[in-house]
This record gives structure tokens, C-alpha cells and sequence, in this order.
């Protein structure tokens, strides 16, 4: 969770309607799946000034397909936070902490939505440190209790708080405002909240269940990026492939951390697997911070 | 040759200096130092008002600022260059196995360098405001500041990954064990290297931050070191620089001036190796902790004896000019040798056949949070074409016997074939893998 994340609304309608690509196809010659070579054919896509060509990028379909996947998650997410919770207050330890990670995993694939929507997510997924020591409740205070104190006990109220909170969130996605700067942005966003707190290990410190929510802000971004994929792939081919073969290299090295249905615990991992992971992520944030490219300039 | 890299248009020409007539010894120490070796093109103040645009490429008239050192050459920049006031060291191993993203990744390098090194921006995507910027901008508008970036390869580039193995020069390898080492794998090897020196700091930092960013995907960074000596301000005289251990250090080094001599001690010549190292040369760079609390607490003499060489003037035990000739064979009234046999000058001077080119940094990495000591020592640089018969050779002397051993812990090591220079329109590498 980040809570200083402006999404910069106000820019959507504007940047898809004056995206022309009329000039783009001619820029994307140096292909190549190294990031540099990719960051230029992108950057060299956008260098000219392109107002001739308005065949704008049409990404109406993208969002509105975007907006159906955040609502399912969201669907999803209520219903795995209600068994959760009803497993907190039934006094179902195990059971409770075995719910915990997996349905976390569809909040965290719309983080940057929850983001956009003011106080949910503080209230939802805050940590400990996040907020004021009184503000504090959501999934991180049920964690503490069911691994550090190996309890549900006191958990009620906040179970009961935190399912009206996803219900909240549920019943506001239906209204917010989703436009093509907010998927650009946002499926950054979800690989830089990996690499700022997932990949350290902070977000989950009791459970160490940190996997879960890595592979699930991946698994956000690429479908963005896969929603996108078509206007991108017309724009620049190039920064098209190198971002798919980057997202395949990370899902590869998450690969052997499965277990069951799940993850292994990130306690188990060493420095240098981490590391890798990290670097892995980096290389694939890179060229899809450049996704921007479609937007136009 | 250098003359041309070396001997660059004046900053501030200083009229007492420039009268004087300096004899080969000065010029040797001025063109070994970062500030006055300048002095010798002699130009106004004029030339360094760098009036450009920081978004515009470099002209090729900018190279005559005496704040760039051209990127393109017959050699690379960084080796024979009087060294600048900073170093940022980057070793990068490689993640791809594909020579051709290699190649690619190298291209890139080429074409930011020489933007880096003119102080223009890197790409031209830069006030998009859909995409980041291409360039990190924290060098926006400063000088080149004599912005050098050296690139190489370590042994671990010839392994099976990329099918270069038969191209591996003969004795080009990791190096050998010296008794003593303490080195730690985070400051060991790499697949490439880049040496990034500058007057400026931000300037170097911000040359390796765009090309670990431009290489991400490509290779990762493995490790790196921060660098520095007095800067050129400081010390307006430009002596011999002092490292952290207060003696001058480059005293003895060959003259970088003197092209004959830096072919036989620096570049690999036709003859002595693959054609591609051809105007090459091979890099040793060793990480070495100074014991500095141990060494204050050492009376001078022993501190003199352990280097062979008076601390105030940096002159032999026994002479009195810092650039006297070390003589070995002196004795005193007793007979016993007036520069110790095992002092750190002596040993690494053998019988002065063997020479090699250093230029090394010191270095500052706050404190080691177990002892509460400085973690202070020298980023111990050197220049040869044949790492065996040079480095090694020498080092072996040192390891074995050597006076300083006490206050040293060598914790970082790796070696690097340095390519010769990139022409323009060519790239890094390129008589390697093109
Ligand atoms: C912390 C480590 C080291 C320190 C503090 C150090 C310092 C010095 C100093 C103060 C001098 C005398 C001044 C001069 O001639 O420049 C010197 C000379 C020299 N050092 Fe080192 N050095 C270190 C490591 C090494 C290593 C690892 C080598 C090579 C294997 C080396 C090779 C030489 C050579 C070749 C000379 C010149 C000898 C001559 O006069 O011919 N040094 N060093």
C-alpha cells in the first residue's frame, strides 16, 4: 500500500483523444530485447511532434474491460474476506490464517485503484507504522494477531470492520473514474509496490505470506498490460516484446517459490534469491514504465 | 600522444606558474594530477565557460572544452587521463545469454557515454510527459567535468555463455591467490566493468546510474565503489595526491606523457595477445581496507620505514627530492639499507624492470558497525598489458613480505581486459564482438 499516490485523474479524456500513431510504425526499427534499445525505439516513437494523424489509440474497450477484471476482483475479494472474517470471529485460528494470504492476493491485483479511492486502502492494508496507532485496523492488525499473538481473540470489531470495508470498496469501484493514464500509472504502481515493500519483506512481517501479494500485484500488472497490448503492439512493437518476454523471465523465477496452492514463506528465501527476483522486476519495470508511449504525447 | 588528452587548455592560468620553467620531474607531477597539469595548453579563462545546451548533442567543437575529455579515441579515456577528483567503479554481471544483447547493450553504452561524457542528456525522450524522462536529469546543466567512462570485460565473459571462450587472451584469468587475501565475493569480479571518473561526483554517479538503468535486463550491477582524492581545488599546486595512510602515492609512476613508454608497460601491442586488445589494456583493481586506527597509532618512523619514503616530502629514506631516484642499494654508516628491504617502495620496485600504471582512489564507507571503525582504504587501480607478468609479479613480492601488510586487508578484487578505444560510429567492443 502507498498512500501518497496521486493518480493524476484529471489528464484521462484528453491524452486518448489527441493520441495520434499515424507516425509511430516508422520508429521502431532498433528492436531488441534489451532495455535500452527498447527505451529508444519507444522514446524515438515520441520525439516528433505527432498532431497530424488523429487515428487516436482507442482504448475505450481496454478500460472497459479493465473496469469488468476490477470488478470481479473486487467480487472476489469480498467473498474470500468474508470467509476470512467469519473464520476470525469463529475463533478458527488456522483456518483464519490459511484464508489470510489468498484473499489478500485480489485485493492486491487493484491496489492502485483502492489507492484512488481516498481512505479504503490506509484501511484496509495498512501496517502497523502506516497510521496513527489508534487509526489502525484492516488485514495487518488480524495478521499480528493470528502469528505474533497466535490469537483471534479482540479480533471481532476489526473483523467486522474490515469486511465493510471491502464491501465499500466493492460498492464505490462501480463508480470511479478509470481512465488510460490511470492504467499506464497503475501498472507501474503495482511493481514499484513490489519492489518498495514486497521485496523487503515489510509488508507481511508476521505471516511472511509477502509472495502472495508479489505474484498478485505482477498478475494486476500484466493484465494491464495485456489490455493494452494490442495499441502498444501497433505503436512500438519492440517495447511490445521486450516487455512480454520480461514478464515471463519474472514469472519464471517466482515459479519454483509455489507451493501447493500458495507460496512458500519469505523467510525461506535467501539474499540472493531475493536479489534475483528484485532485479528481475526492475528489468520489468523499466520498459513498462514506457508504456506511456501509447498515450501519446 | 596523450598530449592531446593531457594537456588540456588551462582553467585558471596562473601567472607565477606559468612563468616558471618546470624541469620533466614537474611536468611528470602536474600531468599525474588532476588540476595543473592543465596548464600546459595554456589558454584564457574563456575556454571554460561551457556555454551549451544541455538538451543539444555535443558538437564536435566541444571537445576542445577543457572541461571533456573526447569519448571517442584510438584508446579509452580513463587510463592515461591525469585521474579527476572522483571515481564511481561499477563491476555488472551480465543476465542475458545472447551475445546479440550483448552487443545491443553495448551499442547503447556507446551512444550514452558519449553523451555523458559532453554533458548533454541522454535520449531525446526528456518532456514527454506521458513517459519518464530518459535521461535521470540529476546532471542536467553541469559540466562534463572531465567525465571519463572505461569499459571492460572480465575472464568470466570468456565461459561458455556467449561462445567467446577461443577468444580469451592466453593468460587473461581471475587472479591468483595472494597470501593474506581477505576478499569478500560482494566486492569480487564481474562480467563488465565500468570505471566512471569525474571533477564532479554527481557527475559519476550519474553516468553509472543511467547505464545500470539502460543495461537493466541486460546485466545488474554485481558491486560497486565510491571513490575520491583531494580535489583539484585543494590543492591548486596539484601535487602527488596523499591516500587515507597521509603518504603521496603515484610518486613512481611511469609518465603518462611518455607514448613510448606507455607501450610497453600499458597497451597491448600486435604481438602480445588477440588482435582485438589491440590499443587495449588490462585493469587490476583490488579493494584494500585500511587498518587506519592501527596505523595512528604507529610512530612516524615505522610509518616511513613501511613505505621506504619520508611522509612530508614523499622522497626516498635518504634523498631529499621527492622524484629522487629510489636507490636500494644505499646503505648506512652501519651497512644496512637506507630504504628497508621489505618497505612497501622497495618491494613493489624490484629491480625496477617491471612497471605498471596506477591510479588508484580512496575510499570512505562510513563505519564497520561491528568495531566502530572507519571502514576507510584505497581502491587500488592499475593499468598494465600483461596482467601475470605485471601485476601479479609485483603483488606476489608484496603479499609475501610486504612492510604494510599489517595495515592492509585486501577484501575486494577482479581484473578487467579494457578495450581500445571506440572510433566514431563504432562501438564498445566492438573489435571484440563485431
Ligand atoms: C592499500 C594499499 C596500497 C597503498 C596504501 C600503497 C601506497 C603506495 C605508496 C605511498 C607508494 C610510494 C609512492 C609512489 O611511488 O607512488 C607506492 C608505490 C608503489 N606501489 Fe603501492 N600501495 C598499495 C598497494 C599496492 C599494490 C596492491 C600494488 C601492486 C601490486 C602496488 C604497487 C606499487 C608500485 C609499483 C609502486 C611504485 C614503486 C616504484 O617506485 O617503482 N601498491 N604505493
Amino acid at each position: 500500500m502507498k498512500f501518497n499516490y496521486a493518480i493524476p485523474t484529471g489528464l484521462l479524456v484528453a491524452s486518448i483523444l489527441f493520441t495520434g500513431c499515424a507516425s509511430n510504425d516508422n520508429n521502431n526499427n532498433n528492436n531488441s530485447g534489451n532495455e535500452a534499445a527498447a527505451a529508444s525505439s519507444s522514446n524515438a516513437a515520441n520525439a516528433p511532434a505527432s498532431t497530424t494523424a488523429p487515428a487516436a489509440a482507442d482504448l475505450t474497450s481496454a478500460i472497459e474491460q479493465y473496469r469488468n477484471y476490477v470488478i470481479e476482483q473486487c467480487d472476489a475479494f469480498v467473498k474470500m474476506t468474508e470467509s476470512f472474517t467469519t473464520a476470525v470471529k469463529a475463533g478458527q485460528l488456522e483456518e483464519a490464517k490459511a484464508l489470510y494470504a489468498p484473499s489478500r492476493m485480489h485485493y492486491e491485483r487493484i491496489e492502485p485503484i483502492a489507492e484512488a479511492l481516498g481512505d479504503l486502502d490506509p484501511n484496509i492494508d495498512a501496517r502497523e507504522n502506516d497510521v496513527d496507532p489508534a487509526d489502525w485496523r484492516g488485514f495487518h492488525k488480524i495478521e499480528q494477531a493470528l502469528w505474533q499473538n497466535g490469537t483471534t481473540d479482540g479480533m471481532s470489531e476489526v473483523a467486522d470492520q474490515l469486511l465493510k470495508d471491502a464491501q465499500l470498496l466493492r460498492a464505490k469501484v462501480e463508480t470511479t473514474d478509470i481512465d488510460a493514464t490511470l492504467l499506464v500509472t497503475g501498472a507501474v504502481g503495482l511493481l514499484n509496490e513490489v519492489s518498495s515493500s514486497k521485496v523487503t519483506g515489510e509488508e507481511e512481517r508476521y505471516s511472511h505470506t509477502d509472495l502472495y501479494d508479489f505474484v498478485a500485484n505482477v498478475e494486476g500488472a500484466q493484465k494491464i498490460y495485456e489490455l493494452l497490448k494490442p495499441e502498444l503492439a501497433k505503436k512500438d512493437p519492440a517495447l511490445d516484446q521486450t516487455i512480454g518476454e520480461r514478464f515471463t523471465a519474472l514469472l519464471n523465477e517466482l515459479a519454483p517459490f509455489k507451493s501447493g496452492d500458495g507460496y512458500v514463506s519469505y523467510e525461506t528465501l535467501k539474499e540472493d534469491e531475493i536479489r534475483k527476483l528484485s532485479q528481475n522486476l526492475d528489468a520489468l519495470a523499466e520498459p513498462l514504465s514506457n508504456m506511456g508511449t501509447i498515450l501519446g504525447v | 600522444m596523450k598530449k592531446d588528452k593531457s594537456a588540456k587548455p588551462v582553467a585558471k592560468p596562473s601567472e607565477g606558474l606559468m612563468d616558471q620553467k618546470l624541469s620533466r620531474r614537474d611536468m611528470l607531477r602536474l600531468t599525474g594530477v588532476g588540476g595543473l597539469g592543465l596548464l600546459l595548453g595554456g589558454t584564457g579563462a574563456g575556454s571554460i565557460i561551457a556555454a551549451r545546451k544541455a538538451s543539444e548533442p555535443a558538437p564536435a567543437a566541444l571537445a576542445a572544452n577543457a572541461d571533456t575529455i573526447p569519448f571517442y579515441g584510438s584508446h579509452q579515456s580513463g587510463i592515461l587521463t591525469p585521474a579527476q577528483n572522483f571515481i564511481v567503479f561499477a563491476a555488472f554481471d551480465l543476465t542475458t545469454t545472447k551475445l546479440a544483447e550483448v552487443k545491443q547493450l553495448l551499442e547503447a553504452w556507446t551512444t550514452a557515454a558519449a553523451a555523458l561524457t559532453s554533458g548533454s542528456l541522454i535520449g531525446n525522450v526528456n518532456d514527454n510527459p506521458n513517459l519518464p524522462p530518459s535521461d535521470t536529469g540529476e546532471a542536467d546543466g553541469l559540466s562534463p567535468s572531465k567525465c571519463t567512462l572505461t569499459f571492460g570485460v572480465g575472464p568470466a565473459f570468456f565461459d561458455g555463455r556467449f561462445g567467446l571462450a577461443s577468444k580469451r587472451p592466453s593468460t587473461f584469468a581471475d587472479l591468483p591467490a595472494f597470501a593474506g587475501d581477505a576478499l569478500e565475493p560482494q566486492w569480487c569480479g564481474g562480467d563488465l566493468c565500468v570505471q566512471a571518473c569525474a571533477d564532479d561526483l554527481q557527475v559519476a554517479f550519474h553516468a553509472i546510474r543511467n547505464l545500470a538503468r539502460i543495461a537493466r535486463g541486460t546485466a545488474v550491477l554485481r558491486w560497486t565503489q565510491e571513490g575520491f582524492q583531494r580535489t583539484g581545488g585543494a590543492d591548486p599546486k596539484g601535487g602527488t595526491p596523499r591516500n587515507l595512510l597521509g603518504f603521496k602515492d603515484g610518486t613512481g609512476n611511469p609518465d603518462v606523457t611518455d607514448a613510448a613508454a606507455m607501450q610497453e608497460i600499458v597497451w597491448s601491442g600486435s604481438g602480445d595477445g588477440p588482435a582485438w586488445m589491440n590499443g587495449g589494456t588490462y585493469m587490476a583493481v583490488r579493494r584494500v581496507q585500511l587498518r587506519v586506527e592501527v596505523w595512528d597509532r604507529s610512530p612516524l618512523s615505522d610509518q616511513e620505514n613501511t613505505f621506504g619514503r619520508y611522509r612530508q616530502s614523499g622522497a626516498p629514506i635518504g634523498a631529499k627530492d621527492e622524484f629522487a631516484d629510489l636507490n636500494l642499494e644505499a646503505k648506512d654508516a652501519a651497512g644496512r639499507p637506507v630504504v628497508p628491504p621489505n618497505s612497501h617502495s622497495a618491494l613493489s620496485h624490484g629491480d625496477g624492470s617491471v612497471k605498471i600504471l596506477r591510479r588508484s582512489y580512496s575510499y570512505s564507507s562510513g563505519m564497520n558497525l561491528k568495531t566502530g571503525q572507519l571502514d576507510a582504504g584505497l581502491l587500488f587501480i592499475s593499468f598494465q598489458k600483461d596482467l601475470v607478468k605485471q601485476f601479479v609479479s609485483i603483488q606476489q613480492r608484496l603479499a609475501k613480505s610486504d612492510m604494510l601488510n599489517e595495515y592492509i586487508l585486501h577484501t575486494g578484487s577482479a581484473v578487467f581486459a579494457c578495450f581500445p578505444g571506440v572510433r566514431e560510429g563504432g562501438y564498445i567492443g566492438e573489435t571484440l564482438l563485431g
